[in-house]
């Protein structure tokens, strides 16, 4: 059983390991001089504290949108609507950063609070919608994204804009809003410790309260819920609820953390790659750490290689797009599975 | 004996969620013969069948037909060498005639469009050849069960096949259309064509049948002639023991009613009435058995009770009180327990654990909780109390609940329907599918609940189990009561035929006896 236990483990693995052969392969064909260009890709991210430290910048949005997405995978929803939450959100936030005359403390706590509730309350649109309605979920969240990209665009232009910037952003942040740096040398900011303790709610709420056991009984077979007793519909509109107001914080957080102005004149993509965080750690809350820290660490260096070499970032998103493939392919080193079946089977026979 | 017409060897089939359903099995097939495969459910005939036929690949193991090696991997690759095969569950379009049916796949064209006269021509043809009559302009959907299982025969004939795989025909069937079934096929047999007939009714296997084999546990057994074995042979190879399904139970008296419905009627779709004028009533310590051929509404009433048809019209009361309009919730929170007909989709959550099963009914109570936590200790506990009462067999609570064999997922379903101590339990099909080891220990457990005064509805389809457990039984027949018996025991298989068949009903007031007053 050893083995087999640790199945969807090693076959994660291997998905890494061939997207980043990949990759090695990519290099050798394109850069001049590959060796080097590996070892900048491979080694750069962590040659100083100020660039490893730029991976755990990354790795915190990506956290945030991963556990989000993941508690609507784990229910079996494809929704994919934290991206514009994420956008949205950060636009409150900043809108509530910009004000005047909050204390240190009660500022950043209420933009992020703005930004987390204005999440939930839009997040649970599709949420009833699917509930009541039975409405594509997938649809009705990847139209949210176009409304709330245009929605706080003109927000932007037409009462946050500060016309003095040169280019279009809000205005400044008020200093007291924006969130304490704790690494000294690096821009990691308090946000990485918030969304720890979020992945260590998200874990014992999925696991040890009976509302994660709602969602994931519904998740695992909704009509065996349904005639258990669980009111499935009302369980997905909390989750709906839970995954807007983690989505919303994370861009909250992101705005107030990393952007001195509100400057996103387009959707960040953090929330398509919750998606792909989530789908890497196999939507459990705890593995959203490892999945969203190696996103970040291949970006990370992408963005070293381009800045060291001759090869360009965008060769990541090839590695992506491999591991995407590779991850959701379900039957994907089946073959290997079914012969360690056999194998099991003979041996207990 | 004639000459090997096909062969299996050593075949053995993992599917992925770890299920072992075949290990090292033997099968053959002498040209001309009717040849039983006999096991309980879960003992791996389907599964060998669907080998053969080109529906799963096996693990390892090789098919020979007539001699030389064959590998089948598709249904396709099975038919274009003569194989055919009937399934239990019929594979056809409700919407199109018998005609349209039967040349799905493979139409007869005139010019660009399809011949439906040469259709017509050809099943009539086929019909007449092998007396299996059906009317090729019907529409699938108004024909019976009966019907519909020439329809597929003719399908696979029309096919050219040789080779007739029959998955389980006779358990849709009433005895009347069993008998004709039967005569049916030994004309095929006489026109030569080979049958497989797979079925765990030895008699039917013994009235019909040249060879048996037999498998248990995803193994064979063994393969006779026929005569030379009897049906205690056979059942002491299939189960491993000899089994008698016979259970002691004093009668009666019985408390108060329970349960009782009251002129319960249901549309369904084109206002056909689904459920009509139900009347029946279940008291305390007594088993109410619903026996009907399947789709005559058991299903319904079962979900009508349990709050899913809120626009039904009449009155469903527990203990006196009307529960119309309640939801599943409460409707459990007045002591009713439901065992659901199919345990894959409603009975359990094939990816979670035995425990997150067996507390699905019961996580929301106070003392299963610890402030905002489930007390998981204390369900680990629970669900090892259920394991070992109805022992599971399983490598502990944590277990996939999906990597447990029918019979013992069964048995886990039935376990937390009844550790709640019920005042009325839904009992449905509570035994389908599952060995005979695990079906008493469930009817036991059946009895034990109805010692202590619970009030049980047992819908099912297995005579056997409804006139041996059941204290009265009301017969279904399109959505009616057409009969109600006090004393089931006494009633043979074929009087309840009658009844289930609509070929003979009761007046209005022995009927009315199901509400007892």
């Amino acid at each position: 059983m050893f083995k087999l236990k640790y199945f969807e483990l090693i076959r994660t693995l291997a998905v890494i390991f061939i997207a980043m052969l990949l990759s090695m392969l990519c290099i050798t064909l394109i850069s001049k001089q590959p060796m080097e260009t590996m070892r900048v890709f491979l080694l750069e991210p962590f040659s100083s504290m100020s660039h490893f430290g730029n991976v755990i910048e990354v790795a915190i949005p990506l956290m945030f949108t991963g556990i989000s997405v993941s508690l609507l995978f784990k229910m079996k929803m494809f929704n994919l609507g934290a991206e514009g939450i994420f956008f949205f959100s950060g636009l409150v936030a900043a809108a509530v950063g910009i004000q005047n005359g909050l204390n240190a403390f009660v500022h950043p706590l209420a933009a992020i609070a703005a930004g987390g509730v204005v999440g939930a309350v839009i997040s649970v649109i599709p949420g009833v919608l699917k509930a009541k309605w039975n409405a594509n979920e997938l649809v009705t969240s990847l139209m949210f994204n176009s409304i709330l990209l245009g929605v706080g665009l003109y927000i932007l232009n037409y009462f946050l804009r500060d016309a003095s910037a040169y280019t279009t952003s809000s205005y400044k942040i008020q200093q007291t809003a924006v969130l304490a740096r704790i690494i000294p040398g690096t821009r990691v900011h308090i946000g990485l410790i918030v969304v720890l303790v979020f992945i260590a709610l998200a874990h014992v709420f999925l696991y040890k309260t009976r509302w994660g056991y709602e969602l994931r009984m519904t998740g695992a077979n909704r009509e065996f819920a349904e005639y258990s007793g669980i009111k499935t519909g009302r369980v997905i509109v909390y989750v709906h609820l839970l995954a807007g107001f983690v989505a919303g914080v994370g861009g909250s957080v992101e705005v107030l953390g990393m952007h001195p102005r509100f400057d996103w004149v387009a959707l960040p993509g953090y929330g398509f790659d919750g998606a792909l965080v989530a789908m890497l750690a196999k939507n459990n809350p705890a593995a959203v750490v490892g999945s969203a820290f190696f996103l970040s660490y291949i970006r990370i260096g992408a963005e070293m290689m381009s800045r060291y070499s001759d090869v360009p970032a965008e060769m990541i998103a090839v590695i992506q797009s491999v591991i995407l493939l590779l991850v959701s392919a379900d039957q994907f080193l089946k073959f290997w599975k079914n012969r360690m079946l056999l194998k099991e089977a003979q041996k207990n026979g | 004996m004639t000459e090997i017409l096909l062969e299996m060897r050593n075949i053995t089939k993992v599917y992925p969620n770890g299920v072992v359903a075949n290990r090292d099995v033997n099968f053959a097939l002498a040209e001309g013969e009717i040849h039983a495969v006999a096991g309980e459910n879960g003992a791996g005939k389907s599964t060998l069948m669907k080998i053969l036929f080109g529906m799963e690949e096996p693990g390892t193991g090789e098919i020979y037909l007539r001699g030389s090696k064959v590998r089948f991997g598709s249904p396709q690759d099975a038919i274009g060498a003569g194989i055919g095969m009937v399934h239990q569950h019929f594979m056809l379009v409700p919407s199109f005639t018998v005609a349209e049916n039967m040349i799905l796949g493979m139409e007869p064209r005139k010019g660009v469009a399809v011949d439906y006269a040469e259709a017509a021509r050809i099943t009539r043809e086929y019909a007449e050849k092998y007396n299996l009559h059906v009317d090729p302009l019907q529409k699938v959907e108004n024909l019976t069960v009966g019907m519909k299982q020439k329809v597929e025969i003719l399908k696979a004939l029309v096919r050219g096949a040789k080779i007739l795989i029959l998955d389980e025909p006779t358990a849709v069937l009433t005895p009347q259309e069993t008998a004709e079934l039967f005569e049916e096929l030994k004309l095929l047999k006489q026109d030569g064509h080979t049958i497989v007939f797979i079925s765990h009714k030895l008699k039917e296997v013994k009235a019909i049948c040249d060879r048996i084999t037999i498998m248990r546990a995803g193994r064979t057994e063994g393969v006779f002639p026929i005569g030379e074995v009897s049906e205690q042979d056979i059942t002491r190879l299939m189960v491993g023991r000899d089994v008698v399904l016979k259970y002691e139970k004093d009668p009666g008296p019985f408390g108060k009613p329970v349960l009782r419905v009251r002129d319960l009627s249901l549309a369904g779709p084109q206002s056909k009435l689904l459920l009509h004028g139900i009347q029946l009533s279940v008291r305390e310590g007594e088993i109410l058995g619903v026996a009907g051929v399947e789709g005559n509404g058991q299903s319904q009433l079962v979900e009508a009770v349990m709050g899913r048809f809120p626009e039904a019209a009449g009155a469903i009361e527990i203990d006196g009180a009307d529960i119309s309009g309640l939801d599943i919730e409460s409707i459990r929170g007045r002591g009713v327990a439901y065992i659901p007909e199919d345990r894959m989709r409603q009975g359990s959550a094939g990816e979670a654990s035995i425990l997150d099963n067996v507390i699905s009914t019961r996580y929301k109570r106070k003392e299963w909780n610890a402030g905002p936590l489930l007390n998981r200790k204390k369900m680990w506990k629970l669900t090892e109390s259920m394991i070992e009462a109805f022992k599971v067999k399983t490598s502990g609570p944590a277990q996939q609940i999906g990597m447990l064999s029918g019979g013992n997922m069964q048995k886990v379903v039935v376990a937390r329907e009844s550790f709640s101590e019920p005042r009325l339990l839904i009992s449905e099909q509570p035994t389908r599918g599952v060995d005979v080891g695990a079906a008493q220990l469930i009817h036991r457990k059946l009895l034990e609940l109805r010692k202590e005064g619970c009030a049980i509805l047992l819908v099912s389809a297995d005579l056997n189990e409804i006139l041996e457990l059941s204290d009265s039984l009301v017969v279904m027949y399109e959505g009616e009561i057409v009969a109600y018996f006090d004393k089931p025991s006494e009633l043979s298989e074929q009087e309840l035929g009658l009844y289930m068949l609509g070929m003979k009903r009761q007046d209005a007031e022995q009927i009315g006896r199901a509400n007892h007053v």
